[in-house]
């Protein structure tokens, strides 16, 4: 019992950080119709940057924190004019393959400049274990929770009271009606990268925190699919409750089964739960059922 | 546009769809042909296995195209299925101590029923989602591979045997030059058939707009599944022509990695176009021999740049892909048809 809570909880904060970084994807898919492969690298590149930043630069960390989020600003906003905005109008498999360039592109910068290796972030968070019940919790994982819930308030108060997010959601909604009230398309495409760019980096620190960082964090990119398969492509509840499911699936699945299959379980069982959700509810749980006409 | 040079006048349908419409044509593909058989007697070993490579990845390359170009099903688990192939044929010839001969086939049938089934998703989802479930496809598959380890030998590797035939080894890239060149020249004029066909014809009415072609009378369900079988059984026979290569196979060949680069081989060489499918084979295939040349000849002023080579290619490879996509989307068929058509319409090109 005391293993199932430990595993249900330590899901749970995974499944936070899953559900971050599933946000950014589901935001750039839900204005502009791209699935970005290369979300993965923006999770790393915003770890490295804020770690570089508190171990090279000694910055304190709440300044480097913030620093890096300004960073991923800056490269959404590029990375949206430089690489998507050619692409706009192309068939989906062209700007599939795009983020997947871009992703190669951005990995291999990743390694040039800050190499291979497993690096931790400095101890920020006490390490003394807290005790809720009889389950153990270290700190860095309630902040982990609690950091990604604050920002996942945020981001839904954003969307539902600030202009730019109402914006964002009339062009995910219709970008012929959102043009014709006076809505800069364009400019809400940036917006919405420089978020997912800015989810993935505190994605990647909550994540470097808990068990360090190298550049096999990158593969987030991959295992955020099941989530936002299930919650649905464009839905943003859809993401953070299939955030959290998706994490403690994983968790369970890895728990219980790695013993019989000698490891791995945890990267394919979220990849089965997708199978059978393609096949059962294919739009996920809250995604939009789309209704062609020829 | 296709372009006929000045003077041919096609006056049968039959003319019309030969595959060779012009005897230009048709010298210049002999002489491809003379050259390749010649090739393999001049070449030294690192040339025949450049081209042995070149030769499988034709093959796969081709494959993908048919799903991907020709029946507009996107595939991110190309690389399993070549695995799927590549771990068949290695069973039988090992285990069951099947020919080679035989068991080459068997895996492209057996690659193509397990790509079938991962491709029944296609027909209720399409476009993103069909992209992702192919890519379950490819880390479920993958999953397997490592870690049904008493059959597969998982990360260690199942060492292969080089094929015979009459009592002779097909063990050096001379030899072996010969058996992918074969299939690889099938394989092509296959793909190139296939397009004149009833089937191929129906695969691009699915692809500009599966509705559509469905209310034109067009069986949406046998024909994608159909694609989905021709894409694997390529897939398959280029996985056994590698595992028979390489003599020993590992899960680590056959990633999403290996389904990426057979994606960036028929965007860089064409979608929808065999010839393409070549181009962007031999494209990829030397683009990180020519890196590494260039890193050789820089290692010398910058020592470290042995390094960061790998990092290197990848940065290469992804700028490759975007640049591509963005100054010349439709690949090197493309550019090699406007080449042609210059030549044709010289000196006056409108």
């Amino acid at each position: 019992m005391q293993y199932f809570v430990q595993l249900l909880v330590t899901g749970l904060v995974l499944g936070s950080v899953y559900a971050m970084v599933a946000l950014g994807f589901v935001l750039i898919y839900k204005s502009s119709s791209v699935i970005n492969f290369a979300q993965g690298e923006l999770v790393l590149i915003g770890a490295y940057m804020a770690l570089w930043m508190t171990v090279s630069l000694h910055i304190p960390f709440l300044i480097s924190f913030v620093l890096t989020l300004v960073f991923a600003v800056i490269l959404g906003f590029a990375i949206e004019r430089l690489f998507l905005r050619p692409m706009i109008g192309e068939p989906i498999l062209s700007v599939i393959m795009l983020t997947i360039g871009l992703s190669a592109f951005l990995k291999g910068l990743v390694i040039i400049l800050w190499g291979t290796e497993t690096r931790v972030f400095p101890e920020i968070f006490s390490q003394e274990p807290v005790k809720l019940g009889f389950v153990r919790i270290s700190q860095v994982y309630i902040w982990s929770l609690v950091l990604s819930i604050i920002f996942l308030v945020i981001f839904t108060l954003f969307f539902k009271y600030t202009d730019i997010g109402i914006a964002m959601r009339a062009t995910a909604d219709d970008q012929t009606a959102a043009l014709s009230m006076g809505i800069s398309v364009k400019r809400v495409f940036a917006m919405a990268w420089a978020v997912a760019a800015v989810v993935a980096a505190v994605g990647g620190i909550l994540l470097g925190n808990i068990n360090g960082i190298n550049i096999s964090v990158a593969q987030f990119g991959l295992r955020v699919f099941p989530v936002v398969i299930l919650g649905g492509l464009d839905s943003v509840p859809g993401a953070i409750i299939g955030g959290f499911i998706i994490g403690i699936i994983e968790n369970l699945a890895s728990g219980y089964l790695d013993p019989y299959f000698g490891g791995g379980v945890r990267e394919v069982a979220s990849f089965v739960v997708l199978v059978i959700i393609l096949m059962i509810k294919p739009y996920g749980l809250f995604g939009l059922e789309r209704i062609e006409r020829v | 546009m296709y372009r006929l040079p000045c003077g041919t006048f096609n006056t049968t349908y039959k003319q019309d769809m030969a595959l060779f419409r012009t005897k230009f044509l048709k010298f210049w593909v002999t002489m491809f042909f003379v050259f390749l058989l010649v090739f393999p007697f001049v070449a030294n070993v690192y040339l025949l296995s450049l081209a042995n490579i070149i030769g499988i990845a034709v093959v796969g390359a081709l494959g993908l195209n048919i799903l991907t170009g020709f029946a507009g099903q996107i595939s991110l688990g190309h690389g399993a299925f070549i695995g799927v192939g590549a771990y068949t044929s290695a069973l039988l010839v090992m285990r069951l101590h099947v020919p080679f001969w035989f068991a080459l086939p068997a895996a492209g049938f057996f690659t193509a029923i397990v790509g079938m089934i991962f491709g029944i998703p296609s027909l209720r989802v399409k476009g993103l989602y069909l992209a992702i479930a192919t890519l379950a496809a490819q880390v479920i598959i993958n999953f397997v591979m490592i870690h049904w380890s008493s059959l597969t030998k998982g990360t260690s590797g199942l060492p292969v045997d080089p094929p015979r035939l009459f009592g002779l080894v097909f063990d050096t890239d001379q030899k072996y030059y010969f058996i992918t060149m074969t299939f690889a020249v099938l394989a092509t004029t296959f793909a190139k058939n296939l397009q004149r066909t009833r089937v191929g014809r129906a695969f691009m009415a699915v692809r500009d707009n599966d509705l559509a072609a469905e209310i034109i009378g067009i069986n949406l369900f046998k024909y994608k599944l159909l694609a989905f079988f021709v894409s694997s059984f390529y897939a398959g026979i280029a996985g056994a022509l590698w595992a028979h290569y390489v003599t020993i196979i590992t899960p680590e060949h056959f990633t999403i990695a290996e389904s990426i680069n057979y994606l960036a081989m028929i965007i860089i060489g064409g979608i929808g176009s065999v010839l393409g499918s070549i181009f962007g084979a031999i494209f990829m295939v030397l683009l990180p021999e020519v890196l590494r040349l260039i890193a050789d000849a820089l290692s010398g002023v910058y020592p470290s740049i042995g390094n960061f080579f790998s990092a290197m290619r990848e940065v290469v490879f992804g700028l490759t892909i975007i640049l591509f996509l963005i100054y010349e989307p439709d690949g090197l068929n493309h550019r090699w048809q406007m080449i042609k058509a210059y030549w044709k319409l010289w000196p006056f090109s409108y």
